[in-house]
Order: C-alpha cells, then structure tokens, then sequence
C-alpha cells in the first residue's frame, strides 16, 4: 500500500531539485507534496543525567529554580517539577546557541527599544555565570556552592543579581537573572514533553487544561469551572498503564 | 552568471496570501504560473496536525512557522542620529515564511477598513480643515474607494467563509453587526462565532454604555463550510491555540485550507520552494522587468524570465527587493523626493488588564480562537468628532482576548514581585479571573516624513545583500489617541466588574522589542498621481508596467483594523484587471 502511495506521488509530484548540493529546495507541481512519515512532531526530552550541565551546576540551577518557584504545600517548586531538566535541554538544544537569531557583526550595544544586541548566547551565558556564581558563593560562604547555603542567602544572591547590586565576574548579573528568570518560568509552564512542568504540576496549579484542543462543548458553559484535567502532547499519566515495582 | 530557465508568462515572488490568489486567478486565464517561496512548503498534515500542533514553546517562543532572522531581517532606529542596529530576533512584530506565508500563522480577523479610510487626506481635511493635521504627517488618499472594493472584500470573505454578523446590507443598518461598516453586498457566509464568558460580559458591558458591540469577523469558523473552489473548511474548537500556530483542525482560513489544495492541480502552476528572489531584471530601458533571479537551497543562481511579474513578498520585503533591484526613485526624508521606502506605518496597539474576584469570576481563558471577540468601532476612523480632541485616526476595541496559554497568558496584579511565593501565588489566583487581550484597542498608526525605509550602510544577509533599515518613531498625534482610546476601554472593562483595572496606553519611543501586530505598512504605496505613489490603483508599477506590488507595501498609512482582508481585495481587483484588461494591451492601466 505505502508502495502504491508513493508512486503515486512520484508520477504525480515532480521533485526536481534545484542544484546538485541542494537537499530541500524543491518543486510543487499536479499535487500536494505528501508522503506518509514526514511529520515532524516535537522530541521528548528524555529522563536521565545532564546534558548541557556539569552535575555541580545542574545543582546550582535547581537551588536557583526551586527559590524562584518555591515549593508550598499543594504544588512542588522550581527542582520537582522539573524547570532545571527543561534548562539543561533546551540549552543543549537550537534555543542555547539562538539558532534562526541574526548574529552576524558587528555587536554594539543600543536603545533598549533596539532590542537584543548581545553576542553571548544563551548556553555561553549560562556557563560563564554559573561559574562566576560558584566562584562568589565558594568565597562568602566558606567554600560552600550555591546549592548548599541557606535559604535567606540564597534569595538574598538572586536579589542582588536582580538589583544589580552583586556583580558576578566577566558576567552581567542582571541578564543572567533576566534569562533564568524566563526559562525558570518557561519551565514551570511549557508542555511536559519538554522535561519541565513535571506531572503537569503548573498547569495543575493554575487551572490551564493543556493540549486538549476542543473546547466546543464547555465555550457557552459561561463561568462554570472546566470540568476535565490537564493533559499534554503526549497524554496525561492517566492514560499510561502504571509500572509493576 | 545565473543559470536560464525557460520562461513563464507570469512569475510570483511568494506564495502567501496575495501570491496563491493571484497564481489561482491567472492559471485559470490559462497563463503559465511559477511562483518562487522562499521558506519551505507547509501543510496542516506535515507541519501543524492537532496532535503536536498545540505546542505554545515550539512555535509562540521559538517562532517556528515563521522567517527566521538568520536568514532575512532588517535594521532599526528611532531616529537618524542613532545607528540603526540589526532586529535579531523578533519582538514588535512578526514575519510570514513559507508556503502559505503568514496566512498561516494569523489569528484570521477579517475586517473591512471603513469607507473613509479610502479618501483619509481628503475626508479630515474637508470636515476638520488643512491645518487640524500636523505639519509633518504624509497621509494620503488610496486612488481606490471603498465601493470599487467592495465586491473584492465580499470574495475574500467568501473565499474564507468568514463568520460574522452583517452591520450594513446594501445601506440597511443590521442589528448585532457593526452600524460603522461600510455597505456590504452579502451577508458574512458563514454565522458569528461563539463567544465565551469574559468576551460576552464586555458585550454586556459596552450595550448598557450606549455602545453597539458586535462579533468580531473570523476567519476561525462557526460551521464547516464549502467555498466556491470547492474546498472545505471544518468548525473551529476553540482550542486557544491560533495566533502564532497553524490550525489543525482545517478551520482557520488560509491559502492551505482555501486555495492550495485546488491551485497545485493545475498543470499550468509549479511552485519553487526554498528558493529566494534576490532581485527582480530589468531590459536595457529600466521599463520593462525581464525575470527574476533566485538562489535555491546550494547558493546556485537561477534566472526565470517571465512577462509578468508580480511582487507577492511580506510587506517590507516587497520594497526591499524594489531597492536591491533599482526600481523607481528612492525615498529622501531630506527633500521629500522619490517613493520607494516612504510612508513607512504600523500600528497603535494598546490595552488595559482587568483583574476580577475569583470567587465570582471564571473565564476559562483557554477557550478562544484567533478572532474571538466582541468589539465596538464606536473610535475608529473617523466615526467620533475629532476635532476636540487634538488627533486624528482611532481604533477598534473589544474583549478579543484570544487564549490563555500559560507561559504568555499569566497576568499579575502590578507591585507582585517577579519571582518567589508571592508570584506563584498570583499566578494562581489570577489566571482563570483576568481579561487580559493583548490587543484590546487595535488604533491606527498614520505616516510622517521621518518613518521610513532604506538600506542599511553596514549589515548585509546571507547573500551579501545590504539590509532594509527602517527609521520609525511614534508621533504625538498616535500617543494622543492611544491614551484617548484605552481609557475609552478600560471604561468598559471596569463596567464588566473588574476590582482592577490595569491602563496600558501606547507610550513612545517606538520599541522593536514588545509586540503589538504584525501589520507593517507602506514603502510602495499606491496612489492616482505617479507623482506621490509608487504604485498607481491597480498595483501596477508607475516606472515597470509589466511589475505589480501587491500586500500592505501599498497602504498610504494604516487603518485602525487589520489589513488582510484588504490585502486580498487589492489582490483580488488587480488579477481581474490583469485579466480582463491588460492581457488584452499590455502596459499602463492608468495613464501618468
């Protein structure tokens, strides 16, 4: 059958390519260019070691994430559920080194309504900060890293990193907190596919439904609570039969 | 030297929304039809299917359906004394990429701009006086009216199956429509959409102001429906997931769900994808476009000759290949001379957030589409007495809040902290509580002699070539209105019960970093008199008669609407001139 289909489409579908080295530029003519399998759905991010972090930094961001996102009685914080999995990803991913970005020279700084006009990507940015945090945290706290000094510390460094008040070496504290910031966010609320927003706990929290696509029986059912919970581009734990010990 | 193809009797540079009307309208005439797409090709089953498609960090963050600035941006600055530095990833707004260009990826808001926006100079010049206008705004009128457009809008409409409800049939004001639209031949095909909660409490809210709300006109149907190419379009599910995305359900209007299926059947089209237009040909007399050069995916040059050639790209780009191909005289701020590149416009988006008691409130956020939303037009245009005020130009507005998507769709009340327990906590408490429509107040942004477009002296694209460099800044007349306007609406917003009400008002200088629309008007625009247009009413071009510019490039300014359903009746009128006129003779349509 897939044989048929696919003769089909080449009698039907000139695929003329256009120069030699070209692998996509192509030629639509007699029918809608399609073929089974070319779909091209997201990529789970997979449970397992760091990616892009090295462990001792991958522990720095999950203190930073679960200080960002404190855990409360009914929903975990920034660590469980997930936002330093999603960072290291995405970091590991087209987002840390901001593919499809213009990053042709020259770099200079302008107007904030110019917008961004760094050079440092996302994965350098990370990196370099993370290092000039370990470097500060070590020295005011008698060697101890980020992830290992207490609470009111902790939060007092990101409030620092915020205010600019504490500069971080070779590093702009500020935009690392900006950025961080976001992607702690991000993490928290993006589908869990990603590695973030773990057990649907944000969407949960706020009442977001997820990927459920149609809405049309509940669009008239004014200010009534919608009835059914989250579920994401893979499903919902529900539905995946559970695991024998 | 770029290798020669055989020739064409038309070439199309994009395969959006005005390139697949006008390779549908000319194929059928029996022209021979390429047309060259510089993304790839897109289609619901491939790229956007319901099981992947609502994914808000793929395509609303990472911008997926959309032309990547690695490969086509331009530069910006406020002002000439600044350096114009290069847009690096996109904010103000976004740009269309791909087979079916940013008619994939809108939100499908289908309006009709208002008769007077046609004749704008001459309308508020007459009711207001010359000198009510400032010094230095370069408003213009169109060189086409609403009534010669009219039949073209009603085609779009039909095209899409629009759903909405008549304001205006054949001069006969209709109940629940919007009385300011210009007389309409027909009704919309198709009937409004369903409106969830908040979007029916500001209806609410607005009647009992005195105002005349109505639906937003949606290109996200209420009912399947069957266009006259014998395409089908499904019901809309609300799903919240439009604007940004591709629909998977086949129920948003687009060139894939209205026109694609039927035009890639014709034997006499072929679209090239991946393939980017670097400049347009011309002969040895400049007054005659020859072709077109492309690179395909390798860098390798081709040349397409072709008798006709029509201009189909996003908008700017439009007037950047105008530039790099040396058609007409460029615009100098200076003296005022030359077209292209001038009266450069966007659009005055403001809003106001009304946070509501979670224990009365629940909105269900989630539950949209793209062109949700009930509206008032009661400041739009000119439909309210300006001349108190010390402004022209205005807007809709409306409860059009078109998804509750989490990562960018979770308002705080102002003075949260931006981290820790206290922004968790109001996350919580306010999601499912608060209106919040980005576009609450969509106003128009007039053109002046210092916003425009040319070419950038230091960055260059992938093929070396330099740059568009845009010069834009919000002028005093568009702040005005903004802050007019959105107290106008938060008005309304605090009348459907809000505890508070957040005023968001457009505030300068111009900023290329937060969104507002992606309606970027102007450069090539059309006009009677060759003397202040760069393209006369037909979209053909005043100095190449045998090159048409189709898309907002044209507008002489921009309306407070959306502009698509424009764009497509422009695009509409001109191919049934090209058909019914200048294949007959070709050359000038109007005489300069």
């Amino acid at each position: 059958m897939a044989g048929i289909a696919r003769r089909r489409l080449l009698t039907t579908t000139a695929w003329l390519l256009c120069g030699a080295a070209s692998a996509r530029a192509m030629t639509v003519k007699g029918a809608l260019p399609w073929a089974p399998g070319e779909a091209d759905p997201p990529q789970p991010a997979r449970p397992g070691p760091w990616v892009f972090f090295t462990p001792e930094e991958g522990a720095d961001v999950e203190a930073l994430a679960d200080r960002l996102i404190p855990p409360d009685p009914d929903t975990p914080g920034g660590r469980d559920s997930g936002c330093a999995v999603f960072i290291d990803r995405q970091l590991a991913g087209a987002y840390g080194s901001y593919q499809g970005y213009y990053m042709r020279p020259p770099f200079q700084d302008g107007s904030k309504e110019q917008g961004m006009q760094s050079p440092v990507t996302p994965a350098q940015r990370y990196r370099a900060a993370l290092a000039a945090l370990d470097k500060h945290c070590r020295a005011a706290f008698a060697g101890k890293p980020f992830a290992q000094i207490p609470d009111d510390q902790k939060d007092a460094i990101i409030r620092g990193l915020e205010s600019s008040s504490l500069q971080l070496d070779g590093s702009s504290g500020r935009a690392f907190f900006e950025l961080l910031l976001k992607d702690t966010q991000h993490g928290f609320l993006a589908d869990p596919i990603y590695g973030g927003n773990r057990d649907m706990a944000g969407w949960k929290m706020i009442g977001f439904p997820g990927a459920r696509y149609d809405y049309r029986d509940w669009v008239e059912r004014h200010n009534e609570p919608y009835p059914r919970p989250p579920m994401g581009i893979e499903g919902r734990p529900a539905w995946t039969p559970p695991r024998s010990q | 030297m770029p290798r020669k193809l055989p020739g064409k009797d038309v070439v199309i540079i994009g395969l959006g929304w005005t390139g697949s009307i006008l390779a549908h309208e000319l194929t059928a005439a029996g022209l021979d039809v390429v047309a060259i797409e510089r993304g790839p090709w897109r289609d619901t089953a491939t790229d956007f299917p319901p099981s992947y498609a609502p994914d808000e960090l793929r395509y609303r963050l990472h911008h997926e359906l959309f032309l990547r600035p690695a490969q086509s941006t331009l530069t910006f600055r406020n002002n000439p004394s600044q350096t114009a530095l290069p847009i690096r990833t996109w904010g103000a707004f976004m740009l269309g990429n791909g087979a079916g260009g940013a008619g994939v990826h809108w939100n499908a808001e289908t309006w009709r701009f208002l008769p007077t926006d046609f004749t704008l100079r001459s309308h508020l010049t007459q009711r207001y006086g010359a000198a009510f206008l400032p010094e230095d705004m370069t408003i213009q009128d169109w060189g086409v009216t609403y009534d010669e457009l009219e039949p073209y809008y009603d085609r779009f409409e039909h095209l899409c199956g629009t759903s909405g409800t008549a304001g205006n049939l054949r001069g006969v004001i209709q109940e629940g429509g919007n009385p300011f639209e210009g007389p309409r031949s027909r009704a919309y095909p198709t009937p409004a959409q369903k409106q969830p909660f908040s979007h029916t409490l500001f209806a609410q809210a607005a009647r009992e102001m005195g105002y005349k709300p109505f639906p937003q006109p949606s290109g996200n149907l209420s009912q399947a429906y069957t266009n006259p190419l014998g395409v089908t379009l499904g019901p809309c599910t609300y799903c919240g997931f439009c604007e940004w995305f591709g629909c998977g359900n086949y129920s948003k209007a687009s060139p894939q769900t209205t026109i694609l299926p039927v035009l890639v059947r014709q034997p006499n089209f072929e679209a090239r994808t991946e393939c980017e237009v670097t400049r347009i040909l011309l002969d040895s007399t400049g007054k005659r476009a020859t072709g077109v050069v492309y690179a395909d995916t390798s860098g390798e040059e081709w040349e397409q000759p072709a008798d006709i050639v029509l201009l189909c790209a996003f908008s700017i780009f439009n007037v950047w290949l105008l530039m790099l191909s040396g058609i007409g005289e460029r615009y100098d701020p200076q003296t005022g001379r030359g077209h292209i590149g001038r009266n450069f416009s966007h659009q005055t988006v403001s809003s106001a957030i009304g946070f509501f008691d979670r224990r009365k409130f629940n909105f269900n956020p989630f539950i949209a589409s793209g062109a949700i939303g009930m509206c008032i037009d009661e400041f739009n245009g000119d439909n309210f007495d300006h001349s108190k005020l010390g402004f022209v130009g205005g807007g809709y507005m409306g409860q059009v809040q078109s998804n509750g998507r989490p990562m960018e769709t979770t308002p705080v009340p102002p003075g949260t902290p931006l981290w820790g327990p206290e922004w968790k906590r109001a996350i919580r408490d306010n999601y499912l509580s608060t209106v919040f429509a980005g576009a609450g107040v969509h106003g128009s942004c007039y053109s002046y002699r210092g916003n425009y477009l040319d070419l950038d002296p230091t960055y260059r694209d992938r093929f070396g070539r330099p740059l568009l460099r845009l010069t834009m800044d919000l002028h005093e007349n568009e702040l005005k209105m903004s802050a007019f306007l959105t107290d106008r609406y938060a008005e309304i917003i605090q009348r459907m019960g809000a505890t508070q009400v957040v005023k968001q008002p457009r505030k300068g200088p111009y900023s290329i970093v937060d969104y507002q629309t992606s309606h970027i008007c102007g450069g090539a625009i059309m006009g009677s008199d060759p003397g202040s247009s760069a393209v006369n009413p037909w979209l053909q071009s005043w100095d190449v008669p045998n090159l048409f510019v189709f898309g907002m490039s044209a507008f002489p300014q921009n309306a407070g609407y959306n502009p698509t359903n424009t764009v497509a009746a422009l695009a509409f009128r001109t191919a049934e001139a090209i058909r019914t006129q200048y294949l007959k003779n070709p050359g000038p349509l109007v005489h300069a």
